[in-house]
């Protein structure tokens, strides 16, 4: 329709008005993006050179002497260290029970089961500071868990959860995921329906049982999205920073200080003056972390999925 | 038989760890209506003698949650508001429009997405401190808003894709503009992802933490509900139930927009990982 009323440069008028508004409408998002994202980005590299309390010009440029000096740090390490042993029961813990939820939920044959969606969803959408201050005051000393289990005769005395490095961890870890595995179950879900219903005749007509079927036909076909689970999971849960700030700010002594919670440390809420030349330094340093797992684990969904899946912005292709 | 004793035991299953699930929030809203001596007395039992308000009363007004709760509410709506449009503009011109310079724009935007990020928050906290909004709420709002929202862009860019061309072709001919056909014609048929975009915004910024707490690290009064709490709890170590009612305040809403709107949220969630 357009092409009909060409002008002279070969664009028709009606083309050159809809390219104009065109631009006109992706104007907006590009000014946000490049002031609001991209500038932040750029300048978080550029202040970790410098040594800086916030305040006053960038003059004292130092080069890499934070980065030096983050490296020799021990606090930090125990920090990385944490992230980590965060990250790995995070991802273990959400994805086997959202799978095993997904699976339960998936049954067509089960009733009610927009109602049990809902329900296991339903942290979800809550505010994790919130949360991480709720729980602080259930598992507390005199708290909720605690009068629970001497209800039912499981203790005698009060164990005070928060203030143990080792079980401070696992309950920021049974926490964390609880809060999360709403969604990936919903990923989970997404990926049993996208396996056809004839997969799973074949299946019976071939004398599969239940566990059969779960076993070479189910798990194998979800694991092009389940890499893609996995890269979510890990890199989401890498910058785990609401939870730890509200449950345990980081104790009992740093015990479960992620990164996220260091750095904030250091730039806003320093023992003496702010440090935010050394804080971008190690906030470089985590995103770096990051983006080299990320790298790894979508080297692996690109294997797993056997190059089918779409690429990002197959959408609008 | 044996099918219905399975089912049977799903059901059970799915029932009490449901229960358990969603205890912590049972047990916040029962709290919030005890009195802080009964709290400490009434041991694991979930019910209240009678129906106590105080708490809500002490936390809306002594504690300052009413002007936490509406500056929840301003900058959150705000920010849907602009999220919601510029991705949506972007979205239809990306969708609809094959205009010179289309494919470079996704695969610069794309790949900057990519680049690993540091500290953002401190050169934001600076930017908005150059642009002297550091101790507003336009400057959380903004904050709020920034990023490129992939995934809206490509969920309005899919939809606005499909709309057949002869819809816009007869809007042409009836002489409208571009900008007409749009707001008059295609926007009105988008109502289903527009919900998607706005409650999954909605709920994001409403659960924000870490830039409103750092934004509003020098004026207490520009606290949201997430940041207030934890100034509240630092404050009144032992109000207990004051804390159970202002995290009450803080959550029951978002619950129930959740439930009224679940599905438009929970489609959005499952075309992200699509």
């Amino acid at each position: 329709m357009a092409k009909k009323i060409k002008s002279s440069n070969g664009i028709s008028k009606y083309n050159r008005n809809k390219y104009i508004w065109a631009y006109i409408f992706i104007l907006p998002q590009i000014i946000v993006f490049f002031g609001f994202s991209l500038y932040p980005i750029v300048m978080s590299y550029v202040y970790s050179f410098y040594d800086w309390s916030g305040i006053g010009p960038l003059t004292n440029f130092v080069g890499l002497k934070n980065y030096t000096r983050i490296l020799t740090e021990s606090s930090f390490w125990n920090a990385f260290g944490n992230t980590f042993v965060y990250t790995a029961g995070f991802t273990v813990v959400s994805i086997s029970i959202a799978l095993i939820l997904a699976l339960v939920l998936n049954n067509p044959n089960l009733k009610g089961r927009g109602i049990y969606r809902t329900v296991y969803f339903l942290p979800v959408v809550t505010t994790m500071a919130i949360i991480g201050i709720v729980m602080q005051n259930i598992f507390g000393t005199q708290g909720f868990f605690n009068e629970f289990l001497k209800a039912i005769g499981l203790i005698d005395q009060s164990i005070s959860w928060l203030s143990n490095p080792v079980l401070a961890m696992i309950l920021l870890i049974i926490i964390g995921s609880w809060k999360e595995i709403g969604i990936t179950m919903i990923y989970w879900l997404t990926g049993l329906q996208m396996i056809p219903r004839e997969v799973y005749e074949a299946a019976k007509i071939d004398g599969a049982g239940s566990w059969q079927t779960l076993r070479y036909i189910t798990l194998p076909l979800l694991k092009p999205i389940g890499a893609t689970i996995l890269l979510l999971t890990v890199v989401s849960s890498m910058r785990v920073f609401d939870l730890v700030k509200t449950l345990t700010e980081g104790g009992p002594y740093f015990a479960t200080e992620t990164l996220e919670l260091y750095i904030y440390r250091f730039a806003f809420a320093p023992d003496g003056p702010s440090q935010v030349g050394f804080a971008s330094a190690a906030g470089v340093i985590l995103g770096l972390t990051v983006f080299i797992i990320s790298l790894i684990l979508g080297w692996v969904v690109y294997k797993v999925s056997g190059q089918k899946r779409k690429p990002l912005g197959g959408g609008i292709k | 038989m044996k099918n219905r004793t399975a089912m049977f035991m799903t059901h059970t299953l799915l029932i009490v760890f449901g229960i358990i699930w969603i205890y912590p929030f049972i047990w916040m809203i029962s709290s919030s209506f005890k009195t802080n001596s009964t709290f400490l007395t009434s041991g694991i039992n979930p019910l209240p003698e009678n129906i106590h308000w105080d708490n809500y009363i002490r936390a809306w007004e002594v504690a300052n949650f009413s002007g936490y709760f509406l500056n929840s509410v301003i900058i959150t709506l705000s920010t849907v508001l602009i999220v919601i449009t510029l991705s949506c503009l972007t979205g239809y011109a990306l969708g609809r429009v094959k205009f010179p310079g289309r494919k470079v724009i996704i695969t610069v935007v794309v790949a900057l997405m990519f680049i690993p990020s540091g500290y953002t928050i401190i050169p934001l906290y600076e930017l908005m401190k150059m642009l002297g909004l550091s101790d507003s709420l336009l400057g959380v709002i903004l904050a709020e808003s920034s990023g490129a929202h992939i995934l809206f862009i490509l969920l309005f860019a899919a939809f606005f894709s499909r709309v057949p061309q002869e819809v816009e072709d007869s809007a042409a001919i009836d002489g409208a503009g571009f900008f007409r056909t749009f707001a008059k014609i295609v926007l009105p048929t988008a109502k289903p992802v527009i919900a998607t975009a706005a409650i999954m915004q909605f709920i994001w910024t409403w659960s924000s933490f870490l830039v409103p707490l750092v934004l509003t690290l020098n004026s207490p009064e520009l606290r949201t509900l997430a940041v207030g709490m934890l100034s509240f709890v630092g404050r009144y170590q032992t109000d207990w139930t004051g804390m159970a009612a202002g995290a009450s305040i803080s959550l029951v809403p978002v619950i129930l927009i959740f439930i009224v709107m679940q599905r438009y949220f929970i489609e959005g969630i499952s075309g992200s990982v699509k």
